[in-house]
């Protein structure tokens, strides 16, 4: 004999779901905060290499990236397979950069521009050829200030 | 019959919000590593870098080839032992004569080719990088009891990175490789 009565199952939720938008909200806030809107999607296989001697990139406004690797097959019709530089959005030749680097000086204050870092993201099998003659375009434009973009290797 | 206010609003739609805008950043954002090996690039001249005369025993040339082998100082070396060749040359604890006079003359100079696939020329870079940071980290226990960080002082830093100065000159590639083509 039960001095309870058996309560009827009126389907009403366990847990209380009222916190969830909480939850939800941190992450979009983390999510706002961690990551940078992707400007562009990758045109080039880009796989950077590993090293131990990193350095993270604080202000990321302040950071313009070139990506430097082979087309991707989709587009491999239109470019080829050598490896080729990507600006922004869309395939660019190395003499193209001080334009490039101009119309990302254009977008900062003139009191931080001197703190611009321009972001190799090189895939790890292009040949340093085409990499030195990107170096030889920034240091033409003035951009010195440079970041090798590398995963981190475990130190053995 | 009193109104009765509404002590809870239904929050089933904040969720969906909330989601939505979630998968929003999701998708449009990227969590960039944007780690790196960071490099300040010597100022561009018109003119050729005359050659200075330098001591032969100041120079730890590093020379790499469209096969990705490294000449050390004119010798076959392998990139593992780098590191130690490299502090050992700078530092110079036994005062030997075939190695730098002092850390501040000492000079490294990197020439790769056109040819030589990147992932080499990093790992040279990183090798390189790694053993004046490791030279930076002893003399900064030393002095301070704590390993070099880019957060410490700059009276601090500039102390230690006076004593080893990174000097690290990069020839421009030779083109006796094969490029990617």
């Amino acid at each position: 004999m039960s001095k309870f009565k058996k309560k009827t199952d009126k389907g009403t939720p366990a847990v209380s779901t009222a916190s969830l938008p909480d939850i939800v909200f941190m992450l979009l806030f983390f999510f706002m905060v961690a990551t940078k809107m992707r400007d562009s999607s990758i045109m080039v296989k880009n796989v950077v290499p590993e090293a131990t001697e990193l350095v993270k990139l604080e202000h990321k406004n302040l950071v313009n990236t070139i990506y430097i690797g082979v087309p991707l097959k989709k587009w491999q019709a239109t470019y080829g397979k050598a490896p080729r530089v990507q600006l922004g959005d869309k395939f660019a030749e190395v003499e193209d950069i001080p334009f490039f680097i101009e119309k990302f000086k254009a977008k900062i204050k003139e009191a931080q521009r001197p703190m611009i870092f321009t972001s190799l993201k090189v895939d790890k099998d292009v040949t340093m050829g085409i990499v030195s003659d990107v170096k030889t375009q920034l240091r033409k434009s003035g951009q010195l200030k440079l970041n090798y973009s590398a995963k981190r290797r475990q130190e053995k | 019959m009193a109104k009765r206010m509404e002590n809870e609003v239904n929050a089933s739609s904040m969720a969906d919000i909330a989601f939505l805008l979630l998968v929003f950043f999701l998708v449009t954002t990227t969590m960039n590593p944007d780690t790196g090996i960071t490099v300040k690039l010597p100022p561009w001249s018109e003119d050729e870098a005359e050659e200075v005369k330098l001591n032969k025993r100041n120079v730890f040339a590093v020379l790499v080839n469209a096969n990705n082998d490294l000449l050390v100082r004119g010798e076959p070396e392998d990139v593992g032992s780098l590191r130690e060749r490299a502090k050992e040359f700078i530092a110079n604890p036994n005062h030997r004569e075939d190695l730098a006079e002092m850390p501040t003359k000492a000079i490294i100079s990197l020439k790769n080719d056109r040819g030589t696939k990147y992932e080499t020329y990093i790992a040279v870079y990183n090798e390189l990088k790694a053993a004046y940071r490791e030279l930076w980290d002893e003399e900064s226990q030393r002095l301070y009891g704590e390993p070099y960080s880019e957060d410490m002082t700059i009276e601090q830093k500039k102390k230690i990175r006076s004593k080893y100065p990174f000097v690290l000159s990069e020839a421009e590639p030779t083109a006796f490789g094969e490029e990617e083509k």
